[in-house]
């Protein structure tokens, strides 16, 4: 694989593609006029060069070496396309089994952060759920339009402010001589300051917030387009407020749900800022360890093996939360 | 008290707690870029200054990220916002069979974690100019901008469908029967009507771009942009300019986002005023 044929083969593939999608729209007459007729010589060339360039050498062809990629073992540069560079499994391996070879034990460390990154992504995609619910019904439903106007913009400004600096942001408050260790010192309620980001409470309410305002749009979205009127009617036949939500609402928003809850889930298992600015010594979240593969360990076999089981996992998440609402792809992601 | 007014009351603490959550931090933050001490605190607050800004303008690393950050975030809207129209055209014309994959294909840069983007970016452009002898490709900025944008085109895609739903094709037709070439309805017809989503969407593009990390910090390389110097900084340690550049960057997007408004609030009257135009001129035909 090394040697440069394969890689021209790479290269070509996209160039290849692109010709048999113009010769498909050339010849696809179906239902009305062609690709090129309706579009015309120059669009059609913009249009099929600009989607081949995203969709394949953009998208598909990065992941496609990045599969590939961890498939393969660490070799030094000299014995590449050699004897030993066949395809292996031995970065799973070591993921599992903290070893290459041997699979005595398992890789305690690394299974343990991936299955906290992926139990706490869960619950912070709740929490957040629980906490903008409210908040989106009120703006979709009892709010004024010139309040409404109001605290979209409200939510969106802290938003301007990137990642580290939000993180930042916490920091001040949860480190050991921050704010709330002050207020807590002065108050007599400690007589220690306590360690808040060692014991991750600063890195929790961190992630929770990184993405607030992308569980509460599509749940306002979602509940907007509810007519008034089926809330007024349940209301009318007597039943009481939380049935309401959970029979009326919360059925008729189920796209805006799911697609929340998967971007929140999604972000904050991938999220670096927060655990890398917020994280004790000794907390551990998966992605800052992908990331020491690639940059401390130089093992990038390894680090692509590793990105490999995030991404499965995250579209595990997917297909389950699909599955669960009976929704489309397109459903949730509007 | 009525059931009413204890409703109203909660939905008052709520909203208080909840905005408070949202802007608490934020504030706190602010807070210590005009606190005298050399550790970001804010009580005990020991003197206004303006020491930490003025610490800013004089830090080379960071003015050289920040460079880097405005020229990858230029370069992403130039390659995103074509990139994420043409996906848009494509999606409306694509037969039925191919359309579901065809999202999905386009589609899942939104859903997949930014730092898998950056490490396939980086994989596969590492080998590519490797292989072919195009070692000069394999550059931060370049590698950066491409990461970024596959999945920066994806938003803007998005705002370019929501806008092309509302797409009156009799507008297409009526000037082709006049004799208009395919070209010149693009560039007429369409362009125009997709005008404020080309602007959304550049605005969208730059300002994600900005203040990407996840997917930047894999593709950067060697280079530095103002995210990635930034993450540096906080690990180090932490001072009160960094709370002085939040500030900055706040007030700056404040400014930027007013300009926008106004610039969309402009570019609504000029559609308003075009269709009544339009209107009058057809009354006036018939």
């Amino acid at each position: 694989m090394r040697s440069a044929g394969t890689h021209w083969v790479l290269l070509l593939l996209p160039f290849a593609v692109i010709a048999a999608l113009w010769i498909a729209a050339t010849l696809e007459r179906r239902g009305g006029p062609g690709f090129v007729r309706r579009n015309g010589a120059v669009v059609a060339t913009y249009l099929l060069l600009a989607v081949g360039l995203w969709a394949l050498v953009m998208i598909v062809l990065p992941q496609i070496s990045m599969v590939e990629l961890s498939f393969r073992p660490k070799l030094p540069a000299a014995q590449m396309g050699g004897p030993r560079d066949v395809y292996t499994l031995e970065n799973y391996r070591y993921f599992l089994f903290g070893s290459t070879v041997s699979t005595a034990h398992w890789n305690v460390t690394h299974l343990h952060a991936f299955g906290l990154t992926i139990v706490a992504s869960v619950l912070v995609a709740a929490f957040d759920f629980a906490l903008c619910y409210p908040l989106a019904f009120y703006m979709a439903q009892s709010a004024p339009p010139r309040r409404v106007r109001l605290l979209l913009l409200l939510l969106i400004a802290p938003y301007w402010v990137n990642e580290i600096l939000r993180a930042f942001a916490f920091r001040i408050i949860f480190a050991t001589s921050g704010l709330l260790n002050t207020l807590l010192l002065g108050a007599g309620v400690v007589a220690q300051p306590v360690d808040f980001l060692g014991l991750d409470v600063g890195m929790y309410a961190g992630l929770s917030y990184a993405y607030l305002l992308l569980m509460v749009f599509p749940l306002y979205n979602a509940i907007e387009s509810l007519p008034h009127s089926q809330i007024e009617a349940a209301r009318d036949l007597g039943a009481a407020w939380w049935r309401i939500h959970l029979d009326v609402v919360m059925p008729y928003a189920r796209p805006g749900i799911a697609s929340g809850c998967t971007l929140v889930f999604m972000l904050t298992s991938g999220a670096l800022a927060a655990p890398l600015v917020l994280g004790g010594p000794r907390s551990l979240w998966f992605t800052p360890i992908v990331y020491d593969r690639f940059y401390q360990a130089f093992n990038w076999p390894q680090g692509a093996a590793y990105a490999c089981v995030l991404l499965l996992a995250c579209v595990g998440f997917v297909l389950t939360v699909l599955r669960l609402s009976r929704l489309s792809l397109g459903q949730i992601t509007r | 008290m009525s059931p009413r007014a204890v409703l109203r009351g909660i939905t008052a603490l709520y909203l208080v707690v909840f905005f408070g959550y949202l802007f608490g931090p934020l504030v706190v933050m602010g807070v210590t870029a005009f606190n005298s001490s050399a550790y970001p605190q804010v009580a005990p607050f020991e003197g206004f200054t303006l020491h930490w800004f003025a610490t800013l303008a004089h830090d080379d690393e960071l003015l050289e990220g920040l460079t880097t950050s405005v020229e990858i975030g230029i370069c992403v809207v130039l390659l995103s916002v074509p990139l994420g129209l043409a996906g848009a055209l494509v999606m409306q014309q694509i037969y039925a069979r191919a359309r579901a994959l065809y999202y999905l294909v386009v589609v899942s840069p939104v859903l997949t974690p930014g730092v898998i983007i950056g490490i396939s970016t980086v994989i596969f452009w590492r080998n590519l100019t490797g292989a072919t002898g195009t070692r000069f490709l394999y550059n931060g900025m370049v590698l950066t901008v491409l990461g970024q944008s596959s999945f920066i085109s994806a938003y803007c895609m998005l705002i370019f469908l929501a806008r092309l739903h509302r797409f009156d094709p009799a507008l297409e037709e009526a000037a082709l029967d006049l004799g208009a070439g395919r070209t010149q309805v693009f560039r007429h017809i369409v362009l125009p009507f997709l005008r404020p989503a080309v602007l959304s969407a550049a605005v969208l593009a730059f300002l994600s771009s900005f203040e990407n990390y996840n997917t930047t910090t894999f593709s950067i390389l060697a280079d530095k942009t103002l995210t990635t110097v930034l993450a540096g900084r906080v690990r180090q340690g932490t001072t009160p300019a960094l709370s002085a550049l939040a500030v900055a960057i706040i007030l700056l997007t404040i400014a930027g986002a007013t300009a926008y408004e106004i610039a969309r609030r402009r570019e609504e009257t000029r559609q308003r005023r075009r269709a009544q135009a339009a209107r009058r001129g057809s009354a006036q035909g018939a």
